[in-house]
C-alpha cells in the first residue's frame, strides 16, 4: 500500500505550514493532498504560498492535489471553489460543489468528507472522472472491501483513513469562536492556539472530542496498525495519515516501516505513544462496536 | 402563493391526522434502515404506505417518501427496492441524499419527482443547479446552517423549488455530514437513519446528581429530581479550556413561526416541520397552527403569534441559523 497525506486540518502560521512541508519533501510517502479544508478565512494567511509547495512537492517526486474547502455557502467560498478548478492542478474534491466547476472529462480525487458509502455514488463519480477516493472513515471493513472490489473494476484507487484525528462533523457554526464569546466572523482567528484542535471533555472529564473552529474532530487518533494487513488484502492502495503538528515524519516513517515489513504490527501504536504518551488511539469505524473502539495489542477481530 | 406546509407522519394514525389538520403534503418512510427516522415502531410498511397515500390523495394531500440514508455497499437492492415500491404505491416524490441513488431514480424511474434530502447537506446554488441539471431535482430540502438572507440568495440563483425546516428538532452540524453518533455508539444517521440511539442511552444515578449518558460517555448531568434533556451528542454539555457548557449547541429546539413571512419573501416554497417520531396529536396541533399562519399570510392578514411554544416540552426555542447570530 501507498501512503497519502491529506490536507492538514488545523490553522498553523505560515511558517510552520511552510517548513511543514518542506519537511514532508523528503518524507516517505507518494502523494501529499494540500490547501485549506476547513475554513475560508484561514486561506489567506498562506495562500500566496501553496505554489511553491507544490513545485517543491513535485520535484520530489510526490503526486500532488489541492483540496477544496469542505463547506461552501458564502459567495467568495463559492468564488475561491470555481478557481481552484481553473488552477489546472488536480483537485481533491471535499464538498460536491466543486463538480460544476471542474473541466469536463478532467481527472480528479475524491476525499473523505465525501459520502461515498456504495457502488452506486463509486461509479457515478468514477463517470465524471474521480481516479482516487478515500472512503468516508465511519465505514466499516466489510464496505470497504466491497467498494474497493468495485473501484478495482472502474479503474479508481481507494484509500482509507490511516492515522490522525477523525473529522466527525463540519458546521455552519465555528464553536472556537462561540467558546470566546465571538461571531464567526469576528473570530480573531481563536482556532490558531491549538495546531492539533482543542480537546472536549464530558463534564466527568472524560477526553471526548476536539474542536477545531468549524469542525469537530475525535479526540482519539484513528491509527490502522492493526488493519493494515486486511486492509491490503481487501484492495485498499493507499492509507491517508493526516498532519499533526507534532512529530509527523516519525508516524509517516512509521507506517512506512511497517508496510514495507521492517516494523511488527503494534509498531506503529508504539511509536505514537513514544511521541505522546498520554495519545489515545482508535480503530473502531472498522472492526470494532463503535468509532473510538481500540484493538488495542490484541489481533484484529473481524476479517473480511 | 399559500406556502405548502410538508408535515411528518411516523404511523398510518399521524398522516391522517396531519391530513385532517390541513398538511399540504406529509412525508413518511418505510420500516426499514431506507429512511432516517429508523426508530422501532415507526414507519409504513408497504400496504400501509398504499393506503396512507390513498388516503391522502383522496383529501387533496401529497405525500413524500423519504429514502434518505445512505445504502450500504453490496445491499443498494434495499434502497432500489424502496424506491420502486414508493413510486408504484403513488407516492408524489421521493426524498433522496445519496448521489449514487439519485442516479438510479433519475435512470430507472424518469417520470418519479425527485426531492433532495436536507441529508445531501447542499449549501448553495452551484451544487443545487448541478443536482437539478443531472438528475432532475425539482426541490432542495435546505441545511439548517442557513441564514434568511442566504436563502433569498440561493432562490435569486436556482429554479429549483426550496423547503426549509421551520419547527423541531435542530441539527447544528451540516446534515448527512456527521459522524459523532458512530463515533461514540457505532450507529449513525447516514448508515442506520439513527442519531444519538435510545438503545446506547443510560442514566446513572452519581450520588444525588444523574448522568444521562450516550455510549457510556456523560451527555448531561442534572440535578435528581430535575427534567433530564435526552443525552443527543451536539447538545450536551462539555468542557473545552476553561469554560465548561453546551459548547456546540444548547438543548433547543428550532421554531422559525415568526420568521414566516420573511422566508416567504425570500422564494421558499414550502415549510417543513421535523419530527417523524412524533404523536399524532403533536402533529395535528403543530400543522394546525403553521396552517393558519401561512393562510393568514396568504390572505394579508396578521399572523397569529406565538402559538408554538408550549408544544417544545420545556425546551428552549431558537430561531437557529435563520437569523445572522451564527456568524
Amino acid at each position: 500500500m501507498e501512503l497519502t497525506i491529506g490536507p492538514n486540518q488545523f490553522f498553523w502560521s505560515a511558517e510552520k505550514w511552510s517548513a511543514f512541508y518542506q519537511d514532508l519533501a523528503s518524507a516517505p510517502v507518494e502523494r501529499v493532498v494540500l490547501g485549506e479544508l476547513i475554513c475560508s478565512k484561514r486561506l489567506p494567511f498562506f495562500q500566496d504560498r501553496i505554489p511553491d509547495a507544490v513545485t517543491m512537492l513535485l520535484e520530489a517526486g510526490k503526486e500532488v492535489a489541492l483540496t477544496s474547502l469542505a463547506l461552501v455557502t458564502l459567495k467568495r467560498e463559492r468564488k475561491q471553489t470555481a478557481a481552484l478548478a481553473e488552477m489546472g492542478l488536480c483537485i481533491e474534491v471535499n464538498d460536491l460543489s466543486v463538480l460544476p466547476h471542474l473541466p469536463k472529462g478532467a481527472p480528479f480525487w475524491v476525499g473523505p468528507l465525501i459520502n461515498v458509502y456504495n457502488e452506486g455514488t463509486l461509479a457515478w463519480l468514477a463517470g465524471l472522472g474521480a481516479t482516487r477516493v478515500c472512503l468516508p472513515p465511519e465505514l466499516p471493513l466489510a464496505s470497504v472491501a466491497t467498494l474497493a472490489r468495485a473501484a478495482a473494476d472502474l479503474g479508481v484507487a481507494i484509500e482509507v483513513w490511516g492515522h490522525g484525528r477523525l473529522p466527525l462533523a463540519i458546521s455552519g457554526r465555528c464553536y472556537h469562536a462561540r467558546l470566546h464569546n465571538r461571531s464567526k466572523d469576528n473570530c480573531q482567528f481563536a482556532c490558531e492556539d491549538d495546531p492539533d484542535g482543542l480537546e472536549v471533555r464530558t463534564i466527568n472529564h472524560q477526553p471526548f472530542m476536539a474542536m477545531n473552529g468549524v469542525q469537530t474532530l475525535s479526540d482519539s487518533y484513528a491509527c490502522t496498525d492493526h488493519q493494515i494487513e486486511l486492509l491490503a488484502e481487501a484492495g485498499v492502495s493507499a492509507l491517508r495519515l493526516s498532519p499533526q503538528s507534532q512529530g509527523f515524519l516519525t508516524i509517516c516513517q512509521a507506517y512506512r516501516d511497517r508496510l514495507d515489513g521492517r516494523l511488527p504490527e503494534g509498531g506503529i501504536a508504539a511509536a505514537a505513544r513514544d511521541l505522546a504518551p498520554e495519545v489515545r488511539l482508535s480503530d473502531g469505524f472498522l472492526t470494532g462496536e463503535s468509532g473510538v473502539a481500540w484493538s488495542g495489542s490484541a489481533p484484529a477481530k473481524t476479517t473480511v | 402563493m399559500v406556502m405548502e406546509i410538508v408535515c411528518p407522519a411516523g404511523t398510518p394514525a399521524a398522516l391522517r391526522a396531519a391530513v385532517k389538520a390541513g398538511a399540504h403534503t406529509v412525508y413518511c418512510g418505510f420500516n426499514d434502515e431506507t429512511n432516517a427516522r429508523n426508530f422501532p415502531g415507526l414507519n409504513f410498511d408497504r400496504s400501509e404506505m398504499r393506503a396512507g397515500i390513498a388516503f391522502a390523495h383522496a383529501h387533496g394531500a401529497k405525500v413524500l417518501v423519504a429514502i434518505n440514508t445512505f445504502p450500504r455497499a453490496g445491499e443498494q437492492t434495499l434502497w432500489h427496492r424502496a424506491i420502486a415500491d414508493a413510486h408504484h404505491a403513488g407516492a408524489d416524490a421521493v426524498i433522496l441524499a445519496d448521489a449514487g441513488l439519485l442516479a438510479h431514480a433519475a435512470r430507472m424511474h424518469p417520470d418519479l419527482r425527485l426531492h433532495l434530502s436536507v441529508q445531501a447537506a447542499a449549501a448553495n446554488a452551484d451544487i443545487i443547479n448541478y443536482y437539478a441539471e443531472v438528475f432532475g431535482v425539482k426541490r432542495v430540502v435546505l441545511p439548517r446552517v442557513l441564514s434568511v438572507p442566504e436563502i433569498a440568495a440561493i432562490n435569486a440563483e436556482t429554479g429549483v423549488e426550496t423547503e426549509v425546516f421551520v419547527f423541531g428538532g435542530l441539527c447544528v452540524m451540516a446534515e448527512g455530514r456527521c459522524s459523532l453518533s458512530s463515533y461514540a455508539t457505532g450507529l449513525s444517521p447516514n448508515m442506520n437513519g439513527v442519531c444519538s440511539p435510545a438503545s446506547h442511552v443510560d442514566y446513572h444515578d452519581d450520588g444525588g446528581v444523574l448522568d444521562a449518558r450516550l455510549g457510556g460517555y456523560t451527555i448531561h448531568r442534572t440535578a435528581k429530581n430535575a427534567p433530564a434533556p435526552y443525552p443527543t451528542l451536539c447538545k450536551g454539555c462539555f468542557s473545552a479550556g476553561e469554560k465548561t457548557g453546551h459548547l456546540f449547541e444548547d438543548p433547543v429546539s428550532l421554531n422559525a413561526e415568526a420568521l414566516i413571512p420573511q422566508l416567504l419573501k425570500a422564494g421558499v416554497t414550502a415549510l417543513k416541520i421535523e419530527g417523524r417520531q412524533r404523536s399524532k396529536s403533536y402533529v395535528a396541533q403543530v400543522v394546525g397552527n403553521f396552517r393558519a399562519a401561512v393562510d393568514a399570510l396568504a390572505e394579508g392578514r396578521p399572523m397569529p403569534k406565538g402559538m408554538l411554544t408550549r408544544l417544545s416540552e420545556g425546551q428552549a426555542m431558537t430561531t437557529g441559523a435563520y437569523r445572522k447570530t451564527w456568524r
